[in-house]
């Protein structure tokens, strides 16, 4: 690539000085004067309806503002996609933790007595748990049969394939509810005056998906509401819906009392009362002929989104399109449904419903190749998608990807068949038995289909009077390096000083909508919007004549300088075009589904320890074409803190639920990885480019999410040669499924025993 | 944070006669806190019923290790961190310093005592198997003067101990007579570090010299935790044991005295046979390795 | 004994904090956190809460020398200590190159358990100057991130301890 002054270095992070020395403002490190604290007073029955509602004696209820569902001023709702999730239940509770009142007073430590002194009373309702007992539809607890949101996606013939098979492999794959444990709780500052209208600060990722909400639940106009983006202490989807609530509670209590409200959850509440990763059940059927080709499947993948619909049609949507994975598939039939039950709603988590699909497809892939006798290796490649092939919904894979190349090299790396050899020798007398398990997958970058025409991101660049340049856009930095990247685009686009860029503070009432920052989409799809927007900058300065063709950055400066002396600050606006020949069928579920997909092959190395049944994960190789690396240290610290994540989710990570709620909401009791128990995590990239993405980017954020738990839970079947179909994948469930496994009680070793 | 300071009192005597002479005056009424690494948990969650506490944090007369001829005692304020660090105890007393090791992070370790932890009376608590099999003992003080007694039944039921209202620990004893004999101590918990164990062990072991078979086991002692209300000490399983040589016949037995012994539970953590299981292979894996060391010539100490 | 009750009986004493170097009088509950003092009383708002447990570390601050989760310290117990925050970090050497290395290395993310994850990291250089990758592990095995899998903070302390004095 020509452009690479700036890109792809290790430019510092623009907001690193104020994270490490402690400087940078997260919304409790904010105090506003006359400011209240506020609480939420939940539901703790999974549904039922509310009968009546005391307050307790020793409380001084008069120093207390109390909002309930009467108070609010619009509609009680927290607008999203479909409206049935209430801001504060009025009637009916539908979860266990579900807002029924606020409170708010000046001193934040009499907030959880008097939170304890209001009694409810309900009527309970029969409640649901399960997607078996959603799906049996006894009771419904949404709609007319406890379904959000279904998808059919169809290529090819599948009926016909089953007769022509040579093998017919089933399996089931369940995936578990995932906390997504950002180290900073959800937390939002709101004030109110009636002149301006609500302005609320917060730990978020979307603004306007807050203030769009905002302005339906207090009834407000656009002008009138303000969301502005502080530090946000880590997100990973689970700061993309939930704040719209937070915010609304603050909002609301604001309202009342005519004064600002901090509103900030401790760990425990964070953990029970909001979204969390949803829980996966997919079914496989596939038909093979007799050299392990794929002839044709069904795939029946289904998500629990617990009690409103949220986002789980969006979840689906993704975990769908990426079931087939990156396999060629000439039929297949998906059936994909999202279903409710009385849990609080679960919501987005890096990986988006992928995480989910691709677990059980990679896991029923070496089930496969255990069927019909060939290696996981081999399994894969026999299937891979090729160029021009196309994908389960008919997108053509145009670019030069070789899967079967990026398999080799993840292979070598990793030392697979060497290892391999030595573990199956070594684990007939050793009580840590190891294996080798493989992960090969992609992911699609940017909104489906014509989620980014829909999103229609508006982004914009503005020359300022030091002669800088700051960009402008509703994407938001939670860690994932935002304003680093977005800085490097322009200032490579516009061949500035790194130094020369800033971007904003993300401001409703200053920025334009460029989209929520979730999808992976933010270099990519925001970025090349942002380098349009750039250009529009160099491009007034030229035709003002204070710019030539080629200039240095000191001649953009005085340049720039020169113009807003003369007309002000100046700002270039660009919003998204969806790129040509790319065309997505809502209806029929078919066509381009992502602009780009990048493509990994994740190998992990695990030790199982027959002593303690103990799942460890030795080492990690993660493997990416990523289009282009932006910036070398960004993007790995992306794939190590995600396959962290995974490998949370797949071995230590277990929610433990009853009758709805979390019973291990603390940190002390659900469990993810310390630097202890993290293993070598190496990382390695290649790059075809991209034509949809800003200097050749893919997305890269949720790709890590979808790799490790198949390759580790791939990994431990190697080593003890017996299935797991589910995860998380804890030392008790290894200890059941060997116990089950073993005929005569296994007799006790003495070192060098045999197993 | 669900807790109101302006409802607590915590006073800090500067001084153990202080203390104790609250205690006295008001037995029942002040809740001693050390290092606060339990109870700011319960406190921060809400969960605290006392309201009055009495800070022994850092008194001088609890925060030091005397090393006598036969015995090293150690103040009830040390803190992990304390007793990983001290050359005698990590000599001699090598359970102990593993355990201190393992407990929480190294924050929790600057902070937590062993005064607290067994106070605290947890059955996952990692540093009481080791105190079981060191046979150690107890100084309780109080205004009245001070007591002595063995550590083993100090525990009477699930988080109750021996302790009178009035009462602190003031100092844990440990013989030194354990310098030949084979040390295992091993943690499982859901992670590698801050975790509560699920099961935990102590063991020390000593075999005889034997004339020219396989040496037998001279003396045994092996303590669980998270296996029983309390920290446990597996008595029936040693004295089963006691004098036989390790073979893979012992190494059943001991399994299964052991299984009859210990009476997990479920719980949040973990389950009932999850810890049975892992227990039993702890076992067989510390008698598999003293075995181990005797055959190797001599390796007294060792810590395996 | 060692409480002051204020003129209004109401249960707050008067303390004297060493923080950051400084002598410090504050007027508080005995039972408040140290981590609620200093981000309340002081305005140090570096320290963080992630958990309120002692799990995660967001709130480790050093007390005479000791990194301890400031979650967990009653302010009362922090009379007479010798507290240091990541504000105070500024003027120990060390740590600035510490800051400097995390800031290098990507050892900051979201940058919630930077200051926390930079003052155990201080605390550990403090004790091995040359700590090899398990010294690292253990020593930091109290702070949790979830941004970053935990290498580049790794590469952060060695690269600090490479760049030490002793080194």
């Amino acid at each position: 690539m020509a452009n690479d002054r700036i890109i792809g270095k290790p430019v510092p992070r623009k907001e690193g000085r104020e994270k490490v020395t402690g400087q940078a403002q997260y919304v409790d490190d904010m105090v506003l004067p006359n400011m209240l604290h506020g609480a939420t007073v939940r539901s703790q029955v999974p549904r039922g309806k509310i009968k009546k509602i005391t307050f307790g004696p020793g409380i001084a209820w008069d120093e207390f503002v109390i909002v309930s569902a009467k108070d609010i001023p619009g509609a009680n709702c927290i607008a999203l996609i479909v409206e049935d999730q209430p801001c504060l239940a009025s009637e009916f509770v539908n979860h266990p933790e579900e807002p029924i009142l606020l409170l708010a007073h000046p001193d934040r430590h009499v907030l959880p007595k008097a939170v304890a002194a209001v009694s409810i009373e309900y009527e309970a309702l029969p409640a649901i748990f399960t997607i078996d007992e959603s799906e049996q539809r006894s009771e419904i607890i949404w709609g007319s049969d406890n379904t959000f949101k279904t998808y059919l996606v169809e290529k090819g013939n599948v009926d016909l394939v089953w007769e022509q098979a040579a093998f017919i492999v089933d399996g089931e794959y369940c995936t578990g509810a995932q906390e997504q444990l950002y180290i900073e709780n959800n937390g939002m500052i709101a004030a109110f005056d009636p002149a301006h209208g609500i302005t609320v600060w917060g730990s978020l990722q979307c603004p306007y998906y807050v203030h769009k909400a905002l302005m339906k639940l207090c009834d407000l106009s656009e002008a009138k509401v303000r969301v502005v983006q502080m530090e946000t202490g880590g997100a990973f989807g689970g700061k993309e819906e939930y704040p719209s609530m937070i915010a609304g509670h603050a909002a609301l209590l604001a309202m009342k009392s005519g004064r600002p409200v901090k509103i900030i959850y401790d760990r425990m509440e964070d953990m029970v009362a909001t979204t969390k990763r949803h829980p996966s059940r997919t079914r496989h059927r596939t038909a093979l002929d007799k050299d392990g080709k794929i002839l044709g499947g069904e795939i029946d993948f289904t998500i629990d989104g617990g009690a409103y619909a949220t986002l789980s049609s969006v979840v689906l949507s993704r975990g769908t399109i990426h079931a087939g994975g990156a396999y060629y598939w000439p039929s297949i039939r998906i059936r994909a449904k999202a279903v409710a039950t009385n849990a609080p709603p679960h919501g987005a988590f890096r990986g988006f419903g992928a995480p989910q699909s691709l677990f059980a497809l990679e896991r029923h892939m070496d089930r496969i190749a255990q069927t019909i006798g060939v290696s996981p290796v081999e399994i894969r490649r026999r299937n891979f998608l090729k160029t021009g092939q196309t994908t389960t919904t008919d997108q053509a894979v145009h670019e030069p990807i070789d899967l079967d190349t990026l398999l080799d090299r993840a292979l070598e790396l990793s030392g697979y068949a060497a290892k391999r050899e030595r573990f199956v020798a070594q684990n007939e007398t050793s009580t840590q038995k190891k294996g080798m398990g493989i992960a090969t997958f992609l992911h699609g970058a940017g909104f489906t289909g014509s989620g980014e025409r829909y999103l229609s991101s508006l982004v914009a660049v503005e020359g300022c009077a030091e002669g800088t340049v700051r960009v402008l856009v509703s994407s938001t930095e939670f860690g994932q390096g935002t304003k680093t990247v977005l800085s490097q685009i322009v200032a490579e686009t516009l061949g500035l000083r790194y130094e020369d860029v800033a971007v904003a503070q993300p401001d409703t009432v200053e920025v334009p909508n460029s989209g929520p920052t979730v999808a992976s989409r933010t270099v990519m799809v925001v970025g090349k919007i942002v380098q349009s927007a750039a250009q529009g900058i160099k491009q007034t300065l030229q035709a003002a004549c204070l710019l030539g063709d080629s200039y240095s950055p000191e001649e953009f400066r005085t340049a720039c300088r020169n113009y807003v002396s003369t007309h002000g600050a100046f700002r270039s606006l660009a919003r998204y075009e969806a790129p040509a020949g790319v065309f997505w069928d809502d209806a029929k579920y078919r066509g381009e589904a992502y602009a780009a997909f990048a493509w990994a092959v994740y190998i992990a190395e695990v030790s199982v320890d027959l002593t303690t049944y103990g799942v460890t994960v030795d080492e990690f190789v993660a493997l990416q074409e990523v289009g282009k690396v932006l910036h070398p240290i960004l993007a790995e610290g992306q794939i190590t803190g995600g396959v962290a994540q995974a490998i949370g989710m797949t071995l230590y990570e277990k929610v433990i639920w009853q009758n709805g709620r979390m019973q291990n909401a603390q940190l002390t009791n659900y469990i993810m990885p310390t630097s202890a128990d993290l293993p070598r995590i190496r990382v390695f990239f290649e790059e075809l480019g991209n034509v949809h993405g800003a200097f050749g980017a893919k997305g890269i954020g949720e790709l890590p999410m979808d790799g490790p738990a198949p390759a580790i839970v791939n990994a431990v079947v190697d080593a003890l040669g017996i299935p797991f179909d589910s995860i998380p994948l804890l030392a008790e469930d290894v200890f059941e499924a060997l116990t089950a496994q073993a005929s005569p009680p296994g007799e006790p070793q003495l070192a060098g025993g045999r197993r | 944070m669900r807790s109101d300071p302006s409802d607590y009192q915590l006073v800090a005597p500067g001084s153990l006669h202080d203390a104790v002479s609250l205690l006295a005056a008001e037995p029942g009424a002040w809740l001693p806190i050390a290092g606060g690494t339990d109870v700011m948990v319960q406190y921060a969650a809400g969960k605290l019923t006392a309201r009055k506490l009495l800070s022994i944090w850092n008194l001088p007369e609890l925060r030091k290790i005397d090393i006598l001829p036969d015995e090293i005692r150690i103040g009830a304020g040390c803190t992990y961190t304390d007793l990983r660090e001290h050359e005698f105890v990590r000599r001699d007393l090598p359970l102990l310093a593993s355990a201190a090791q393992w407990t929480g992070g190294i924050a929790n370790q600057n902070r937590g005592t062993i005064g607290g932890n067994i106070v605290n009376a947890s059955p996952a608590a990692d540093s009481l198997p080791a105190l079981l099999v060191y046979d150690a003992e107890l100084v309780l003080i109080s205004a009245r003067g001070e007591r002595r007694l063995p550590y083993f039944g100090f525990h009477t039921g699930y988080k109750k101990t021996q302790l009178l209202p009035d009462e602190l620990i003031r100092s844990v004893c440990l013989p030194r007579r354990f310098s030949t004999y084979v040390s295992y101590a091993r943690k499982v918990g859901a992670r590698n570090a801050q975790a509560i164990s699920k099961v935990c062990i102590a063991a020390l072991g000593l075999l005889s010299s034997g004339a020219a078979d396989t040496p037998r086991i001279e003396d045994v002692r092996i303590a669980l935790g998270s296996v029983a209300p309390i920290p446990f000490r597996l008595i029936e399983t040693e004295k089963t044991i006691q004098g036989k040589m390790i073979d893979r016949g012992l190494l059943t037995l001991a399994k299964q005295i052991a299984g009859r012994e210990i009476r997990p539970i479920d719980d949040i953590r973990s389950t009932a046979r999850y810890r049975a299981a892992v227990a039993g292979n702890l076992i067989v894996e510390f008698l598999a390795r003293l075995r181990a060391t005797g055959e190797q010539a001599g390796e007294p100490g060792a810590i395996v | 004994m060692t409480q002051s009750p204020g003129k209004k009986n109401d249960g707050k004493c008067e303390l004297s904090l060493e923080i950051n170097g400084e002598r410090k009088m504050v007027r508080v509950y005995p039972m408040e956190r140290l981590l609620d003092v200093l981000r309340h009383e002081f305005n140090l708002t570096g320290t963080k809460e992630g958990c309120g447990e002692g799990e995660c570390g967001s709130c480790s601050v050093l007390m005479d020398g000791a990194l301890v989760n400031s979650c967990l310290v009653p302010v009362l117990q922090a009379e007479g200590a010798a507290i240091l925050t990541i504000e105070g970090l500024a003027a120990h050497e060390p740590s600035c190159r510490m800051q400097q290395t995390f800031l290098e290395c990507g050892g900051a993310q979201c940058g919630i358990c930077t200051p926390g994850m930079i003052l155990a990291a201080v605390h550990l250089l403090d004790k091995h100057a040359q700590p090899t990758l398990e010294d690292i592990r253990e020593g930091l095995s109290g702070n949790l991130c979830r941004c970053t899998g935990y290498m580049q903070i790794f590469e952060a302390v060695m690269e600090a301890a490479r760049r030490g004095p002793s080194a």
